[in-house]
């Protein structure tokens, strides 16, 4: 347990570290004000219409086929763990979920959603 | 032993961990600029101190007094607490990195990695993934075209590549049979490294960690020619460099892990542990910055393609080959 603790210990310093880098430099820096060094910056241009506009589907659709894969791949950690003591018989159990997922894979291949076009 | 020692034992070993990774990433932050300098025939930063050797240390005093922008179109919230989120994840990865065997000192015998957890693999590839958090909100608050531009680009190519790069360590587990850092490399220290057993697994890692640190040529999120920066386009002062040290933190992590994974970590003949372990990560960190002086940035559809279509199905075929050979007995 007490490693775990050390873990603790050290998210704590790293925040610590964070908040005072980020503090400091909010306390020390010197300060203006002006509506143009407020506003977005565009290259020098006037900004034009809303920030956060839609987006193309295509992140969606990637962020979805991150959650399948990223799920495979946790389930094969336990696997992989103890392959070893598993032998032969582990490996092709372990096969046949890959086949089954490799069959996905090409299955959203074939309909495009790798595509970015 | 009373508990009292070994709270003090365990705070400064996390002090002194952090202190010394937050020097060596300001150096590394000089040696980058340095070696740039030589590769494209110019001398780098040469006027603070002999060899630059001061310019970390101006660079940061520089940047705390510089004015802090928080722009009108900005979430303020998310906007501040972004950079510090990435260097949080990036700091707090480095607690389970074995980076020796134990030194004795005051009659104790210490340990030479802040947290020898049964997990330790699980809780860095976690973190790292928390880390995109960081780059991600930060283009997103700061109410800027470029910089949302940015981050979508960030989101998309790092879960993008965190598949492949979840893949590549597989192998590695699947050889070591823990997911414990320091199993790892006693397993590494009985047989070869595993960059013999495992060739094209160290290969792919470096490549999908390359595109997690978003370095060159996979440095998309924040192409200075086409989105003037990205996701780090409105910060300023000490904000700005706190990404700086967050992404240098996080290479230096990525190089640390890939050290220890496949390098056999901090052992080595006749130099002590730590030496070893600097050796190896900073001839990791020389490939990260020699690349990025030899390699032009790729364009996104391409980086997309890559990641999914051919090294996705690679890594996965590079599994199940090392499966199989582990399964018959021959690695």
């Amino acid at each position: 347990m007490i490693e775990y603790v050390a873990i603790f210990v050290m998210m704590f310093i790293a925040a610590i570290i964070a908040v005072i880098i980020i503090g400091a430099s909010h306390l020390l820096g010197q300060r203006t004000k002006g509506k143009a060094k407020l506003a977005p910056y565009e290259c020098g241009m006037t900004t034009s219409g809303p920030t956060r506009r839609m987006m193309t589907i295509r992140y969606y659709i990637v962020a979805m086929l991150f959650l399948v894969f990223d799920i495979e791949i946790i389930f094969l950690y336990p696997w992989a763990v103890i392959t070893k003591r598993l032998g032969l018989f582990g490996f092709i159990e372990m096969l046949v979920f890959v086949i089954i997922l490799f069959i996905g894979y090409i299955y959203i291949w074939k309909k495009g959603a790798l595509e970015w076009e | 032993m009373e508990p009292i020692y070994i709270i003090i034992e365990m705070i400064v070993k996390n002090i002194v961990v952090v202190m010394v990774l937050m020097g060596l990433v300001a150096y590394t932050t000089l040696l980058e600029r340095k070696l740039l300098g030589y590769m494209q025939v110019r001398l780098g930063p040469n006027r603070v101190g002999y060899f630059g050797i001061l310019q970390p240390i101006a660079d940061g005093i520089k940047s705390f007094f510089k004015e802090d922008i928080i722009p009108n179109e900005a979430d303020k919230t998310l906007y501040v607490i972004a950079p510090g989120i990435c260097l949080f994840t990036a700091l707090s990865m480095f607690a389970v990195i074995p980076f020796g065997s134990t030194i004795t000192l005051f009659g104790r015998e210490i340990k030479m990695v802040v947290a020898d957890i049964d997990a330790g693999l699980l809780y860095v590839l976690a973190l790292a993934t928390l880390g995109e958090y960081g780059v991600v909100l930060g283009g997103w608050a700061s109410g800027n075209k470029y910089g949302v531009l940015g981050s979508l680009r960030a989101a998309a190519q790092m879960i993008s590549y965190e598949v492949a790069l979840g893949l590549a360590v597989i192998g590695v587990i699947i050889l070591a049979g823990s997911l414990r850092l320091t199993d790892i490399i006693a397993a590494q220290q009985v047989g070869s490294w595993f960059i013999l057993k495992y060739p094209f697994g160290f290969v792919f890692y470096l490549i999908a960690g390359l595109a997690e640190i978003n370095r060159t040529p996979f440095d998309m999120p924040e192409s200075e020619s086409e989105l003037a920066c990205g996701f780090n386009i409105e910060y300023s002062s000490m904000k700005f460099a706190t990404f700086m040290i967050a992404e240098y933190a996080h290479m230096f992590v990525v190089a640390a892990v890939a050290t220890t994974l496949f390098l056999g970590g901090w052992s080595g003949p006749f130099l002590p542990g730590p030496i070893w372990f600097l050796i190896k990560v900073f001839a990791i960190i020389f490939f990260f910055i020699w690349e990025r002086g030899t390699f032009p940035r790729l364009r996104y559809d391409h980086i997309m393609h890559f990641g999914w279509k051919v090294l996705l199905p690679l890594t996965l075929l590079n599994v199940v080959v090392t499966a199989l050979l582990v399964a018959l007995g021959v690695l």
